[in-house]
């Protein structure tokens, strides 16, 4: 319930509502960025998901602290599965794909 | 970068060891309460009560939104899928939660609409999808989930989405620990803070708690050693007879929280003048519901929803359990009708509900950090 899951920006959304696609171990997906609209958001930033909304901002290193979290909290599975799961696994970004409107 | 499998600093983890042990007066019994579910698993996991010693007891409290939900409320939001053209949304943790009449994925064994999400914007994008259903979301959650839930509502307005609504069931932390404070068999001497939900709220909600009640509070992480040093840092406290709020989890908590998720929340959400939580009974202010402004997309305005109040089996202790009056293997029922393949109660359903948590890791200990770090 209360995953917070680390993921890159590797591309930001086109239009005007806070969409941005994230990697977190290859898997690419499409997340929400309004609850960091006081932040400045550029593609290589890190940031911590949850349910498919960035929460916060964070650094490389906190973003691999987060990882090592959820691994040793045996989550690493389901971070991976929530992250699948968002955009309903109808819209797939493998991660040779550009991101969309990058 | 990967996932990797291995502890922060184990000498670290035994050093914080000896310091609990050092700072905690053996004449005295310290109960801490972890507020956070997520807190609840850890301790579970790592075995971290082989880590401290006797007289200093970890009390699980009630932050874990699935745990806490009374069943009425699964039975009122359920009630929906007798529409034909509905679709009933929720997150995974829900499906398992028995209603009345069985749990989400029951109903959906029985023929009816029920769909697993991720994100509530994937639930509004059924909505989308399916443009001749109603599709209603099931929101569970504390401050670090309603903040999403506000802006899909937010987003359902701004494209005129007209068949998505939300069945809000968003609590908040603050009233809830008042209550348990509050409540006349209780007797904490200190918190550790939850750490996500401080990603929103901030800490400054929690001064109350260190200024009027005297008893410090930790905002921590959700690692081995993040817990373990906030107990050192309430333990420190307790001992200079200090009572301040303490943010252990900085690299992750702003001091002040997320101001635009906040904003949302506000601008989405409004206070329910009560709300009644499994175990702890009615509690004033401590839900949030959906603004008139928004009402169009409230599911409890929307359809006639029955406001069914189920009393918990008398047999469960789930309240006292709940409340960290009863362990969990003290209740009638622990492993024996109430297992997590069966559960009666709540907290037998959710990996963050202290039963469950107790139940699973109590024959097996798979990764405790006693054994993995020589003491």
């Amino acid at each position: 319930m209360c995953l917070a899951i680390p993921g890159r920006i590797v591309a930001l959304g086109a239009d005007s509502h806070n969409q941005a696609v994230v990697e977190v171990v290859g898997v690419r997906r499409k997340v929400d960025l309004g609850l960091l609209q006081e932040e400045s958001i550029q593609p290589g930033d890190w940031v911590l998901i949850h349910v498919g909304f960035a929460m916060s901002k964070i650094s490389e290193s906190e973003a691999a602290d987060q990882m090592r979290t959820l691994a040793i909290l045996g989550e690493s599975e389901a971070a991976i599965q929530e992250i699948r799961g968002y955009g309903l696994e109808d819209e797939k970004y493998s991660s040779n794909e550009r991101g969309a409107g990058s | 970068m990967k996932y990797v499998d291995e502890f922060r600093e184990p000498e670290l983890i035994s050093k914080a060891g000896e310091e609990i042990r050092r700072l905690a007066d053996r004449t005295r019994h310290y109960r801490i309460m972890e507020v956070c579910g997520g807190h609840t698993h850890a301790i579970y996991r790592f075995g971290l009560k082989d880590l401290l010693p006797s007289n200093v007891e970890l009390i699980h409290g009630p932050g874990c939104p699935v745990c806490v939900l009374p069943m009425g409320r699964i039975d009122d939001g359920l009630s929906v899928t007798a529409n034909p053209d509905s679709i009933f949304a929720a997150f995974g943790d829900m499906m398992r939660v028995p209603g009345t009449h069985g749990s989400p994925l029951e109903y959906k064994a029985r023929g009816m609409d029920v769909r697993i999400v991720y994100s509530p914007s994937d639930a509004l994008k059924l909505a989308r999808m399916n443009p001749e259903k109603q599709v209603m979301f099931f929101a569970i959650g504390f401050e670090t989930t309603a903040p999403s839930t506000a802006l899909t509502i937010l987003r359902a307005k701004l494209e005129g989405i007209r068949n998505f609504s939300v069945f809000c069931n968003h609590v908040t932390i603050i009233p809830a620990i008042r209550a348990i404070l509050d409540s006349p068999d209780m007797r904490l001497d200190g918190f550790v803070g939850p750490g996500h939900v401080s990603t929103v709220i901030g800490c400054r909600p929690y001064e109350w708690i260190a200024q009027d009640e005297r008893k410090p509070v930790v905002v921590s992480g959700f690692e081995p050693l993040d817990i373990l040093q906030s107990i050192v840092m309430l333990l420190r406290q307790l001992r200079r007879g200090e009572a301040k709020v303490e943010n252990q989890y900085k690299r992750v908590v702003p001091w002040d929280g997320n101001r635009a998720a906040l904003r949302a929340m506000a601008e989405v959400f409004e206070l329910r003048p009560y709300f009644e939580w499994r175990g702890l009974g009615f509690i004033s202010q401590s839900a949030l519901k959906i603004r008139p402004a928004y009402a169009e997309w409230d599911a409890e305005q929307r359809f006639a929803v029955p406001g069914v109040r189920v009393t918990d089996p008398k047999a469960a202790q789930c309240g006292e359990v709940l409340k960290g009056v009863l362990k969990p293997s003290q209740c009638k029922l622990f492993g024996r009708e109430c297992t997590p393949e069966t559960p009666i109660g709540a907290l037998m359903v959710s990996s963050e509900g202290s039963c469950a948590a107790h139940y699973n890791y109590q024959h097996h200990k798979p990764v405790t950090i006693a054994n993995a770090v020589a003491l």
